[in-house]
């Protein structure tokens, strides 16, 4: 039997990837998607004024409201969370 | 007779013969209980059924309605999924644990009292803790402690708060229970602990990354949901529970985007969707309930299958800790797959959750709540940016991490589970009928109107342009080895050094004490030889002739007075 109590099998050598073979092609690289996200964004957002929006507040009808909404919400988070970071990260094993 | 049986009996039942049977019939059974129940389940009427006079109250074991039907239905799928992925697990004692725990989720969901409702809860509890010691971790022993405290800690309290409310209303029936009374706090609270409320919402993150690689999908499907489930029940319309909701919805996006281990980081995702379903529930509309039960049906299964593909990195790799992985995708492009559509399911049209959580936010939209309204749809840029962008290119994307080892094949039972939650997340999103049809009010909502599309993919798109512009800017946190501590610090470190002091302390003021009181029993013996020994002064035998001239003294002294007077 070579399943463990897991139920996990070992690879075989031939089984496990090679490592320095396979290239990484990092998605943030790629220029051709940065590209189409710009593309789409810039589509969103001048097509926001051609959309009927029927909620009852005044802000939702600012023009690419939620488009700033998304990206500023992203980027607080961000901030914030790397703020947060000085306090409450701690080495690993802290609690150990 | 048969049809008075709380379907979740089948599972907890059904549970108990899975170590007699050999291997190979063990997956089909176990795969085989849960749609029995299902089948069960969609022939079972609307009403209350089986009764149980006990004492001066009776029990109702058997409560079908609208509401819990919901509940049922996907906390049956969510035990096929999680069985099917847990297929090639040897352990009997997982299978049996995961299987009750799953039957006394759905059995609570059925429960038509307040007392049935305590006996399921708390066996949900203490099936669900074996998931987490089944680690077989030194971490995982003491997590499962701390779980199973608070855990056990919560029935107690709505045990509590079952025996006053009893006591005040003579009813142990569960409806709208609300806020008024003192018991309806309790329960409240009760509920609140295992709904992962701020503050009391440790246990979660604490112990979800600590269980198995199959125990955490079906941990992350039941405990908290049936919480949701029971405040919809209870507490509908209660306004506390908006604000709550709010802090729940945004602050676990900060600790997510800041954590290492990527299973945390879904328990504090799925920590962040809760709080939706709070604010649902708080709103009260029958919009808003439609909208959560709609969103805790999606949420379910997404969330599971966002655990599945982190579990199979796990599985592969033997970490799960975004350190020290990355740049998977052409290792394991299926699992990406299913993990991208796990992520998409939290936004995008044509996917799960579009169709589900907007139900909520467009009841905040009616109320006009603003501010809930406002945090919400922040928040739900947030969820995104962490579960659709953070974890998968954390894992998937960016460079390939070295050292990494390839531990294990992964199994294709797996993947079966993967597929069938992905093919879920995609067929609701498309076809959302059968959903709506399902919901407890009537529903009348179109997700799919131009609007709604747009905004949600302006949402979404910018999410990524500030994701993709950060990456660029090194704005990013970068994840390394670290340990983010959140509230249960509190107990964990501040508490466990308190308590050490205080023993010190005690230990000092002990021995000190002891010695002080012994110094001072010292001394009194000395005072006390001083003058009572043997030879001294008071203790000494005194010749006669003394005793009488000195009373002959006294009675001088005596005349003298009297004189004087």
């Amino acid at each position: 039997m070579d399943y463990d109590k897991l139920g996990r099998k070992p690879l075989s050598h031939s089984q496990i990837p090679d490592v320095k073979r396979s290239k990484s092609n990092s998605i943030e690289n790629s220029k051709f998607i940065i590209r189409i996200l710009y593309f789409i964004c810039f589509m969103l957002l001048i097509c926001d004024p051609f959309i009927h929006k029927h909620g009852p507040f005044d802000v939702e009808y600012v023009w690419g409201f939620y488009t700033f909404c998304g990206f500023i919400a992203c980027v607080t988070f961000v901030v914030g969370a790397k703020l947060l970071r000085v306090i409450l990260m701690q080495p690993e094993g802290y609690y150990d | 007779m048969i049809s008075e049986l709380n379907p979740g009996l089948i599972l907890i039942l059904g549970a108990f013969f899975v170590p007699l049977l050999p291997r190979c019939l063990r997956s089909i059974y176990m795969l085989a209980i849960p749609i029995i129940a299902l089948v069960y389940l969609s022939y079972l009427p609307v009403g209350e059924f089986g009764r149980i006079p006990l004492f001066d109250m009776e029990l109702v074991t058997l409560r079908v309605d609208r509401l819990s039907l919901v509940f049922g239905y996907v906390f049956l799928i969510a035990a096929v999924i999680g069985i099917i992925y847990s297929w090639h697990v040897r352990d009997w004692a997982q299978h049996v644990s995961g299987m009750v725990y799953a039957g006394s989720a759905v059995g609570a969901a059925f429960a038509g009292d307040l007392v049935t409702l305590f006996v399921f809860w708390e066996l949900t509890a203490i099936a669900s803790v074996f998931l987490i010691w089944a680690s077989r971790t030194v971490a995982s022993y003491r997590s499962g402690h701390r779980y199973l405290i608070i855990q056990i800690g919560s029935g107690v309290i709505l045990l509590s708060g079952i025996l006053i409310y009893f006591r005040d209303t003579g009813s142990i029936s569960f409806n709208s229970i609300g806020i008024e009374m003192f018991a309806g706090q309790l329960i409240l609270l009760a509920f609140g602990i295992k709904c992962a409320f701020p503050l009391l919402n440790n246990w979660l993150q604490d112990s979800y990354p600590h269980a198995t690689v199959t125990g955490t999908v079906l941990l992350s499907a039941y405990t908290t949901k049936l919480a949701v489930y029971a405040l919809a029940r209870g507490y509908a319309g209660t306004d506390i529970l908006i604000p709550v909701g709010v802090v729940m919805a945004v602050f676990p996006i900060f600790f997510a985007i800041i954590e290492n281990d990527m299973r945390r980081l879904l328990a504090h995702a799925l920590n962040n969707q809760l709080g939706f379903m709070v604010v649902g529930v708080g709103i009260g509309t029958e919009l808003a309930i439609n909208g959560v039960a709609a969103h805790a049906f999606c949420h379910i299964i997404y969330k599971a299958l966002l655990f599945m593909a982190v579990g199979a990195v796990l599985f592969r790799v033997g970490t799960a800790k975004a350190s020290e992985l990355g740049g998977l995708r052409d290792v394991m492009p299926w699992t990406f797959a299913f993990c991208m559509v796990g992520a998409a399911s939290i936004s995008l049209p044509f996917f799960s959750s579009f169709v589900a959580k907007s139900l909520i936010l467009s009841a905040a939209l009616k109320g006009e709540y603003f501010w809930p309204w406002i945090l919400m749809l922040t928040a739900s840029a947030g969820a995104f940016f962490v579960c659709g962008l953070r974890l998968p290119y954390a894992v998937f994307g960016g460079e390939r991490a070295k050292d990494l080892k390839f531990l294990h094949k992964v199994p294709t039972n797996m993947y079966v589970a993967m597929s069938l939650a992905a093919v879920l997340c995609i067929s609701i999103g498309v076809y959302y009928t059968p959903l709506y049809k399902i919901m407890p009010y009537s529903v009348k909502y179109d997700p799919y109107t131009l609007d709604h599309i747009v905004v949600q993919l302006q949402l979404v798109a910018f999410s990524t342009l500030a994701f993709m512009l950060m990456i660029k800017l090194k704005m990013l946190p970068v994840l390394k080895k670290s340990t983010i501590i959140d509230g249960d610090w509190v107990y964990r470190k501040f508490g466990y050094h308190l308590a050490q002091t205080l023993a010190l302390m005690a230990q000092v003021s002990w021995i000190s004490g002891a010695r002080g009181l012994t110094k001072a029993v010292v001394k009194l013996e000395r005072l006390v030889n001083t003058y009572h020994s043997s030879d001294s002064v008071l203790g000494r035998t005194w010749p006669s002739g003394s005793i009488a001239s000195c009373a002959v003294i006294i009675l001088c002294c005596y005349l003298v007075l009297f004189y004087l007077a």
